[in-house]
């Protein structure tokens, strides 16, 4: 029970942190940003849900953040419909895309299943490119509407980062119970060894499918949010570069840790924002950021973390006894 | 309660299993034994359903399995343990333990996201359950361990905890002994006889035949995928065909 | 220009492009059976080969073989760099590491192509003339005959390595068991080695005799990676008869889906095919037996 609480106090801790980080920002700019790390930290948890605990890599998911963003762009500016239920259709949209192709994509494995969604995704953004008439092309789509609740316009960098933020929230609050459950333990399961899922009963053909569906509607609710708060779409958003970003924000902040993500997309957010330099270097710095990662850290910065501050408490614990024994 | 009909398995051109027939009965402890290549492994992954066999018939309790999936068993109660124990390293001793009641309970995606009443229920129904089996193989002191911290021979009780949990009616084991110290080898017997002590079932595949002959009965001799004997440990110690078949005489 | 001479200059345009398809889809080949990696970065090397050799003919003015020459040594020197330091240290790890980082190194080798030569794309000089030769009234140009004929000599030359030297057999004998092959004295690292060393030379000599034609950048190594890639899949995972066939038909389909249809979606048609062939017949389409992988 212990634990339980541990938890449960370090989610307060960070969502108080979260809520009330406005407060102490006077700057404008960084509550901007902070909107972005919300928003791709949703992203990351979705992919990660993949990715790190049930263990299939996909290199498309940026086409599920832009089907979100699109769904939800093109048909608010175009007919007088609530955004919420279209936001709810949009993720509805991609879920089912996701469910239908989940089923022949998700019976491949390792490098075969990332070349497929690697091609699924550049297909997906081949048509937002192309389809000019309905998403406006390269040149993109404006005007997509506010977000507002009765009087209540989030029309401001304030209201957007609660919007963000209470989102972002709840998503990590979801997937923590998630992970944390038979369904999350079942998707462990199958990351560490499939056929001894299986003989336990797991069904994993079905479970991949499901949390692959699951991945996808976090990430067009991701998409749907975006497009509300920039209120400007276009298809460079959602392309493969962006779903390599993904990727990379997964696996520098940590596979299968939910905090990770958040971690991850906070500082592939930030780093472009606060170096410069960074602008025209960022895919040397993703290639090497994935590369070093993987060879020296494969459980990502959390679990670095973690190494660090055992380290520390064994050392502490050590100097302890030499001062007892002294 | 587990009728193996004239199981065949080609591969290619080459046979692994010839009309293979025997039946198990409830509440026995049957054996499996048969010099390398007698094709024990593959009639495992037959029943299993991680091979389809070319011809023949799996009937567990009236019901023909031949061609179900794998993860449609462990509902039938039919649970299985590797040779190489197949444990889920990146996760605690009493979770793995926790993914065998994966069959017994039911809370979905939504369920478990939202932590619904019946969800939280459920879980705490799992933990105690768990903690339960890990007090029968003992290794409750364990339970926070990763699995793949584990030395080899707590791997192996582990996995047979894991397979407890799923509440079968019969556990098929591929060789539980191989690997195992003596001392180990004298407990893990004993901890068979007291899974069976519950009304579970027990096939085993072994090369240890001293285990073999304390604990199973009847025994399965198959040689070079073929059926060459059956009947009690005394029937197989004496029988001429199945001696010569374990010194090579022919 | 009537239909049927407009089919005809489809016809070859989609063959030259299938060819490269080809070449690099070999390119996968050659290192999946080896080691069991799709190496992520293959189509770098096809990027770094028409790069490096516009670079040499053009910083350093050299004549254009030792500049090709150049170019492909480096490429194969980058591909050793790339299996030493990233692949070798990892060969026991999970597939999902080494997809990782081999993506990884991918997206590094594009960037820093991107940090040298910038973003412009580039053309390389036709290796000779650049006079049309008329064909059933269709026009050819000598460069097309340069990439059939430099095709033709790689699948030449790599059947006889493959099939008449003692290190092709060895390779042969590692994708068909590693074990046994490790057994009786072959180095399987070095076949490793080897591999890579391969297929980062026929990836950049594709990138070479492609680049006079369709122009290069740094960025062209993913579409022409994933097309190769989409060839082989069709061959199934072979440099066999079947990736070339692949290839052929890959860019065939393309050329006159582009003509006859719609330009925009050219590239969306590999990738359908892709997808169709990975969901239905992952083994490929004209794949033997699974033991004739080279």
């Amino acid at each position: 029970m212990t634990e339980k609480k541990r938890q449960i106090i370090v989610f307060l801790i960070f969502a108080a942190a979260a809520l009330s980080a406005p407060f102490f920002l006077k700057d404008s700019y960084l509550i901007t940003v902070l909107i972005f790390v919300g928003i791709n930290t949703i992203l990351a948890i979705g992919l990660n849900l993949l990715l790190g605990y049930a263990g299939q890599i996909s290199l498309g998911h940026a086409a599920f953040f832009g089907l979100g963003a699109y769904i939800s762009g093109i048909l608010t500016t175009r007919f007088p419909l609530d955004p919420f239920l279209v936001m709810i259709l949009a993720a509805f949209c991609a879920g089912a895309l996701a469910f239908v192709i989940g089923f022949p994509i998700l019976k491949l494995k390792g490098h075969y299943l990332a070349m497929a969604t690697l091609g699924f995704g550049i297909i997906m953004y081949i048509v937002f490119n192309e389809t000019v008439s309905v998403t406006g092309g390269p040149s993109g789509l404006s005007g997509i509407p506010y977000l507002s609740v009765g009087p209540l316009v989030f029309d401001n960098d304030w209201n957007n980062y609660y919007l963000v933020w209470i989102s972002t929230l709840a998503v990590m609050l979801l997937a923590i119970n998630l992970t944390q459950s038979r369904i999350g333990r079942a998707l462990r399961a199958i990351h560490d060894s499939e056929v001894a899922a299986r003989v336990m009963g797991v069904n994993a053909r079905i479970l991949k499918v499901q949390i692959f569906t699951v991945s996808a509607v976090i990430s067009a609710f991701a998409g749907s949010l975006y497009a509300h708060v920039v209120t400007f779409i276009a298809p460079a958003s959602f392309g493969f570069h962006f779903s390599v970003e993904l990727l990379t924000m997964v696996v520098v902040g940590g596979l299968g840790s939910i905090y990770g993500s958040f971690l991850g997309a906070a500082i592939l957010t930030m780093l472009p924002e606060f170096l410069r330099v960074f602008h025209d270097l960022d895919i040397i710095v993703y290639g090497l950021m994935l590369i070093l990662m993987t060879m020296f850290m494969p459980g990502g910065l959390v679990s670095g973390i973690q190494m660090v501050t055992q380290y520390i408490a064994a050392r502490k614990a050590k100097r302890k006894d030499e001062h007892a024994q002294a | 309660m587990l009728r193996l009909d004239s199981i065949t398995k080609i591969f290619g051109g080459l046979t692994a299993l010839e009309e293979v027939s025997f039946s198990v009965a409830a509440g026995s402890i049957t054996g499996v034994i048969g010099p390398n290549g007698a094709g024990k492994t593959t009639l495992f992954n037959i029943v299993t359903g991680l091979y389809a066999q070319t011809s023949g018939e799996v009937v567990l309790d009236g019901k023909n399995i031949s061609f179900l999936d794998t993860e449609k068993l462990a509902s039938l109660g039919l649970v299985r343990t590797f040779q190489n124990v197949e444990l889920f390293g990146q996760m605690t001793v009493l979770e793995n333990v926790m993914v065998g009641l994966h069959t017994g309970t039911k809370s979905g995606i939504f369920s478990c996201a939202f932590r619904l009443p019946r969800q939280i229920k459920e879980e705490k129904f799992i933990r105690e359950k768990s903690m339960e089996w890990l007090e029968f193989t003992g290794m409750t002191d364990m339970a926070g361990v990763a699995a793949a911290n584990l030395p080899f021979g707590k791997g192996r009780l582990l996995e047979i905890s894991r397979a407890l949990a799923a509440n079968p009616k019969m556990i098929l084991m591929d060789e539980p002994a191989a690997g195992l110290n003596s001392r180990e080898t004298v407990e893990l017997a004993s901890l068979i006889l007291k899974i069976k002590e519950t009304g579970i079932t027990v096939v085993l595949v072994e090369h240890d035949m001293d285990l073999v002959m304390d604990i199973c009965d009847p025994i399965v001799v198959l040689n070079l995928g073929k059926k060459l004997a059956q009947g009690s440990p005394r029937e197989i110690q004496e029988n001429q065909e199945v001696i010569s078949a374990y010194l090579g005489s022919d | 220009m009537d239909n049927f001479q407009q089919l005809i200059q489809y016809v070859l345009s989609g063959l030259s492009n299938g060819a490269i398809y080809a070449l690099i889809g070999f390119g996968f080949a050659i290192i999946y059976n080896a080691t069991g990696i799709i190496n992520f970065a293959q189509g770098e090397f096809v990027m770094l080969g028409g790069m490096l050799t516009i670079f040499f003919l053009t910083v350093f003015h050299l004549p254009l073989v030792p500049a090709v020459l150049l170019a492909v040594m480096i490429s194969t020197i980058v591909g050793v760099v790339f299996e030493r330091l990233a692949i070798r240290p990892l060969r026991n790890a999970k597939p999902l590491r080494l997809i990782i980082i081999t993506i990884g190194a991918s997206i590094l080798i594009r960037g820093i192509a991107m940090l040298v030569w910038g973003k412009d794309t580039h053309a390389l000089p036709a290796f000779s003339s650049n006079e049309p030769i008329l064909i059933a009234g269709a026009t050819m140009l000598p460069q097309h005959l340069w990439i059939f004929g430099v095709t033709v000599l790689i699948i030449i030359i790599s059947r006889i390595f493959f099939n008449y030297t003692m290190m092709g057999k060895a390779m042969r004998a590692c994708a068909y068991n590693a074990q046994a092959a490790g057994l009786v004295g072959i180095s399987v690292k070095s076949m490793t080695l080897i591999s890579f060393v391969i297929s980062a030379a026929i990836g950049s000599m594709a990138g070479i005799i492609i680049a006079p034609l369709t122009m290069t950048s740094y960025d062209v190594g993913i579409m022409l990676g994933l097309k190769g890639f989409c060839a082989v899949i069709i061959g199934g995972m072979s440099t066999g008869f079947g990736t070339v066939l692949g290839g052929l038909v890959l860019g065939l389909l393309e050329a006159l889906g582009a003509g006859f249809i719609s330009a925009s979606y050219k590239d969306a048609i590999a990738f359908i095919i892709l997808l169709l062939i990975l969901f239905f017949r992952p083994e490929g389409l004209f794949s033997k037996k699974e033991t004739e992988r080279f």
